[in-house]
């Protein structure tokens, strides 16, 4: 058996998940997941301004604050912390824990061959709206394929205790781990579509421990010292969910029941580089306290093509918000919308969207939100975006002058005008898999 | 007998793109012919009115005793391109709780 554990669901979790991992209890590997869809272009971003970044800037610090404790036990550490510069993510992290061996992943990274992609007559297209990808190429900021846990496992498989990848997949850091040490093959797709929901469960953080779980919330034990979840994996693909003894939050049926659905498609057909997983034979059942065991899982061949993550340029947007207070607070704020969409128009101004929710009466559920009636106050969000960065900045100074111009009762302008921003948008395509070659290296 | 569904079941939502889904668990297995027989796609796309653009498809995990719900269009363009503030669709599961449905 070896234990697995889940310190970093994204980049911006909690920065003591991983220490606490390490300090409260035994592992054998901490996987830390970094990249949300988006991150790749903000990264790509930084990469073009200085040539040394362009990974996630808070795994080299952990990894030093880390360094003892992870070689005096042994501990090996797998994240996609690598983002679009792995090489410089291994060396400062080289820098911060100067005794760890550390591996990197190549392959995922291929901005620069999308015009030999097209010249070889893959369209790319994207598997949302079927456009073809030649439509936006001069706006493409970055373009990764999802790698699987093979290659991950090899760069194990060098001694590494430290292996960062780029854009691999969140489920695949956790299923390296068991390759590696189990010797699974890449058609045992029982055992890789077990891996695969293993770390599905865990990679996003204590979201299968009692965070953001719904039921019975109020009773959740202890959530400032929640627990981080563990993985205990048998070599037969069969595990057991839980988290360090002494920690705070839960591990039931019901809490991973929540974090299996989440952001869930086809649950027959979940769709890796490693194998289809098929969430309909997955059985749960509570093994202790804190414990739940998960056996039965099927899963099936992997497909021929992968997954590339393209994030490219959409234009601009901003958000400015007023509150309005008591007494007629709602009708105040929607006077103000009105006569701010009234003043765009006679300015000529025009949008792809305008779109308005008033905070405190409609804002997350919209028509579904129960009905209010006079509350205390009212903030009014307006958002614009389009491709007119001129309009989308004129916009912004549209909303303060409402404070002395429109409906009495208007606060919290102190923010100034709202910020104008570039919106980054995602396209997901597919790539026959033969395309990708990956590699590892050793850094030193 | 009509109850708001929070009466027999829990849910988690987020996002894939500009679609969201929602897994709504019955709290007992027996429940789950109920899911089935009252979470049409049909209902849930009328229940979340404007919310919801595209069409509502339905998944399911007898297993866990669950449905997953997969609503497309329903996120204003989905990611950084929304202007929602739930932009994710991190809440629509909190939402569909309030939807009314029979119970034997």
């Amino acid at each position: 058996m070896i234990r697995i554990a889940n310190g970093q669901g994204f980049w911006g979790d909690w920065l003591e998940a991983p220490v606490r991992l390490v300090e409260q209890g035994p592992i054998d590997y901490l996987v830390l997941d970094y990249l949300a869809e988006v991150t790749m272009s903000i990264l790509q971003k930084q990469k073009q301004e200085d040539p040394n970044l362009g990974y996630a800037r808070d795994f080299p610090p952990l990894i030093g604050r880390l360094s003892k404790q992870l070689k005096e036990r042994g501990i090996k550490v797998i994240a996609n912390a690598g983002g679009v510069n792995p090489v410089a993510c291994a060396r400062a992290v080289i820098k911060a824990a100067p005794g760890l061996k550390v591996a990197v992943v190549h392959g995922d990274d291929v901005f620069d061959r999308l015009d030999d992609f097209l010249a070889k007559g893959y369209e790319m297209r994207d598997m949302d709206t079927g456009e073809v990808l030649s439509s936006i190429r001069s706006r493409i900021l970055s373009a990764n394929a999802y790698i699987g846990a093979f290659p991950l496992a090899e760069a194990l498989a060098t001694g590494a205790d430290v292996v960062i990848a780029g854009r691999s997949t969140d489920t695949a850091l956790t299923l390296a781990a068991m390759v590696h040490e189990f010797g699974w093959k890449a058609d045992d797709w029982d055992k890789l579509a077990a891996g695969t929901i293993a770390g599905h469960i865990i990679e996003c953080g204590a979201q299968c421990t009692g965070g953001n779980c719904q039921l019975d919330w109020e009773n959740i034990p202890d959530m400032a010292d929640i627990g981080y979840p563990i993985i205990e994996a048998e070599p037969d693909g069969s595990f057991t969910v839980t988290k360090h003894s002494g920690s705070g939050g839960r591990v039931n049926t019901d809490t991973v029941k929540e974090q299996l659905l989440y952001e869930l498609g086809d649950p027959r057909h979940y769709i890796t580089p490693d194998c289809v997983a098929d969430f309909t034979s997955i059985q749960l059942s509570d093994s202790g306290p804190d414990r739940v065991h998960v056996s039965g899982i099927r899963g099936g061949p992997r497909p021929p093509t992968l997954k590339l993550s393209i994030s490219f340029t959409g234009g601009w947007k901003a958000i400015g918000t007023l509150v309005y207070s008591w007494p007629q607070a709602l009708p105040k704020a929607k006077a103000a919308d009105r006569i701010v969409r009234q003043r765009l128009q006679k300015l000529g101004l025009q949008f792809e969207e305008i779109y308005t929710e008033f905070f405190g009466v409609n804002a997350c559920h919209g028509p579904v939100a129960p009905p209010v009636t006079d509350p205390p106050e009212v903030q009014l969000r307006i958002g614009v975006r389009g491709h007119d960065r001129k309009a989308v900045d004129r916009f912004t100074r549209e909303l303060i002058p409402l404070v002395l111009n429109g409906p009495p009762g208007a606060t919290a302008f102190g923010e100034g005008r709202p910020p104008v921003r570039e919106i980054v948008a995602y396209w997901s395509a597919l790539l026959p898999r033969e395309e990708i070659t990956t590699s590892v290296e050793v850094i030193s | 007998m009509k109850k708001p569904l929070s009466s027999i079941a829990h849910t988690r939502s987020g996002d894939k793109g500009d679609s969201s889904n929602i897994g709504v668990i019955a709290f007992r297995a027996d429940d789950y012919p109920v899911l089935l027989r009252e979470m049409t796609p049909e209902r849930v796309k009328a229940f979340f009115g404007e919310l919801v653009k595209g069409e509502v498809e339905r998944f399911e995990l007898p297993n866990l005793g669950a449905i997953n719900l997969l609503m497309h269009g329903a996120l204003g363009g989905g990611g950084t391109v929304s202007l929602r503030v739930d932009a994710q669709g991190k809440t629509y599961g909190a939402a569909l709780l309030r939807m009314e449905i029979e119970l034997d």
